[in-house]
């Protein structure tokens, strides 16, 4: 049973998204790294960039696979986890504790379309 | 009857037959349907012999003419000892190819360990690969490396000075990734840097250089490095590896990226082939680096292993999302540039270098002297050196008298680009392997043509 958090919003490609202020955190499910396995490695993303919803971000290596990130809302890269460069399996331990980037001028509409907890549980319930 | 290609006796097919229960291999076959089957004859020739076969192949070999070769343009004839061959011809190596089953090849992954270390070591790079094909393959994973590392590039700025061929590949490249090259024109033989910064913008992946380039000629990369990464683009470099026992490396000029061919590290002529390339970069790319990787492990006893890593680079992990289809290495030719450099260390490279360097410069010193050829850029150059002749006449005249005193001249760098502002360029490559005589010879007949 993956854990879900009630304050948060959720992608169908498992990302999750938290909002403080004028940032908004990204990082993956509980789910999502389950599903990955051990994590090896955390390709974070340039800085100061601008990505749309729904494109590659990033990739995150596991021992089984590399995966990629899709960005959930439209913004720009204003910070990278950098404590994953070097740990990259904090997200195994606490993916919620541990985003990946954090954006500024974020989309509100873009976040507002994404899941709350009880979507996403119901969505997880049907794959 | 035991035929010499086919190991199975007609006993030894009775017997497998009859484990999956079969009486004749007709039956074997009987669930395919008639019209796919060959109801005649395979039409080819009939068999031959071994002994024919062989009789046949010597005679198209000895239609070759043999000469003393002063022929370059991207393969040379260096002197290569003969553990190269010895050492390389072992069963073990000659059949083990890239390693699929890996781990269990600990001897073929330690000869590729060693590959990637002297790279690095002759580029002054952080992390090499297993190898790729040849150089021109290096070129195309070069630039498919620069543009799969920035965003939203999909233009890669090519010298014209690039060997012609490589210059195809990276067209071939271009067409069917649907990315564009933007040449950077070369003035007085050499790539022409003050044309950079125009040309770059922000849809520019990188830079591929190649320094000796296509005339033989040396580059120089100052400052180059930073006005690219002002720009967020890579640098790469081309270089004959024995060339950098003696003219600064990628890594010296802050580049990216270094690519080229270790052809002149311990791999025969042999029509062209097979070849070796090999490609390196800064460890910030580990991650982009294309093809197999091999690391210096432990394993769960505390002993020294080799395994295959950051394998989650490669197609096989990384899908359609993977931003190289090469799958496998050049892994025997490695093996013989490992062995080659082994054999010669840095002394021994630094020496081949120098010698192919002093002896290439003699015979130019002499031929400028004479009338009708020219060495027309005042540029330092290695091993090879452009001659430019007054005129084509002159040009085939002095390659046929050169021919009929058993020496091959140099290459005509039209052949290989087929444009006419290259037809009176002659390109002679000295290695360390011609001797003093053999440079004499070249020079009296030399004089004797152009008076």
């Amino acid at each position: 049973m993956s854990k879900i958090m009630e304050n948060l919003r959720y992608s169908k490609d498992h990302e999750w998204v938290r909002i403080e202020g004028d940032k908004a955190y990204v990082g993956i499910t509980d789910h999502a790294q389950h599903e990955l396995g051990e994590i090896v490695f955390v390709e974070l993303p340039p800085l100061g960039e601008q990505y749309r919803k729904g494109e590659e971000i990033s990739t995150v290596e596991s021992v089984k696979a590399a995966s990629a990130i899709i960005n959930p809302v439209e913004g720009v890269v204003h910070e990278a986890n950098e404590d994953l460069d070097g740990s990259p399996e904090l997200i195994n331990e606490d993916c919620y504790a541990h985003h990946l980037y954090i954006l500024t001028s974020f989309s509100q509409a873009d976040y507002d379309e994404l899941l709350d907890a009880k979507a996403y549980q119901a969505y997880l319930e049907t794959l | 009857m035991i035929y010499p290609y086919i190991p199975h006796t007609d006993e030894d097919r009775k017997v497998m037959l009859e484990a999956i229960g079969l009486s004749s291999m007709e039956e074997l076959f009987s669930g395919l349907s008639e019209d796919i089957l060959l109801s005649d004859s395979v039409p080819i020739s009939h068999g031959r012999t071994e002994d024919e076969v062989q009789r046949m192949i010597d005679s198209i070999a000895q239609r070759n003419v043999r000469g003393i070769p002063f022929l370059g343009c991207g393969c040379y004839d260096h002197i290569i000892p003969s553990t190269v061959e010895a050492l390389s011809s072992l069963p073990s190596f000659v059949t083990a190819y890239t390693p699929y089953q890996a781990e269990m090849s600990q001897g073929l992954l330690q000869a590729i360990y060693e590959f990637q270390s002297m790279i690095c070591e002759i580029t002054s790079m952080d992390v090499a690969n297993a190898s790729l094909y040849d150089g021109a393959n290096a070129a195309s994973e070069a630039a498919s490396l620069m543009v799969g590392a920035k965003r939203h590039a999909s233009v890669v700025l090519v010298s014209s000075t690039l060997h012609p061929f490589t210059l195809q590949v990276l067209q071939t490249w271009a067409k069917g990734t649907g990315k564009s090259l933007r040449i950077v024109k070369e003035k007085d033989g050499v790539v022409d840097l003050s044309l950079l910064s125009s040309l770059l913008d922000s849809t520019c992946a990188g830079l591929i250089v190649q320094s000796p380039n296509r005339y033989g000629l040396l580059e120089s990369y100052e400052g180059v490095a930073e006005i690219l990464h002002e720009q967020k683009a890579l640098f790469a470099i081309s270089n004959d590896p024995l060339s950098l026992a003696m003219q600064k490396s990628p890594g010296q000029w802050n580049a990216d990226i270094a690519i080229g061919d270790t052809q002149s590290l311990g791999l025969p002529l042999a029509f062209g082939g097979p070849s070796c390339g090999f490609m390196a970069v800064k460890e910030a790319l580990l991650r982009k680096l294309p093809g197999r990787l091999v690391g210096l492990t432990e394993d769960g006893k505390g002993r020294k292993g080799f395994t295959l890593t950051f394998q989650a680079r490669e197609q096989h992990i990384k899908r359609e999302r993977a931003t190289s289809n090469i799958c496998s290495n050049q892994a025997l030719a490695a093996l013989m540039t490992t062995i080659h450099l082994s054999s010669l260390g840095w002394d021994g490279m630094l020496e081949a270098a120098n010698q192919s360097y002093a002896k290439a410069h003699y015979l130019a010193y002499h031929l400028a002297q004479l009338p009708g050829m020219t060495l027309v850029w005042d540029k330092p150059f290695w091993c090879e050196f452009p001659l430019v002749f007054s005129d084509s006449k002159r040009l085939r005249k002095f390659m046929q008298e050169l021919r009929n005193e058993g020496i091959f001249a140099g290459v005509r760098l039209s052949t290989l680009t087929r444009k006419v502002k290259d037809e009176l360029v002659l390109l002679v490559a000295v290695t360390e392997k011609r001797s003093r005589e053999e440079l004499e010879l070249y020079l009296a007949a030399a004089r004797r043509v152009m008076k």
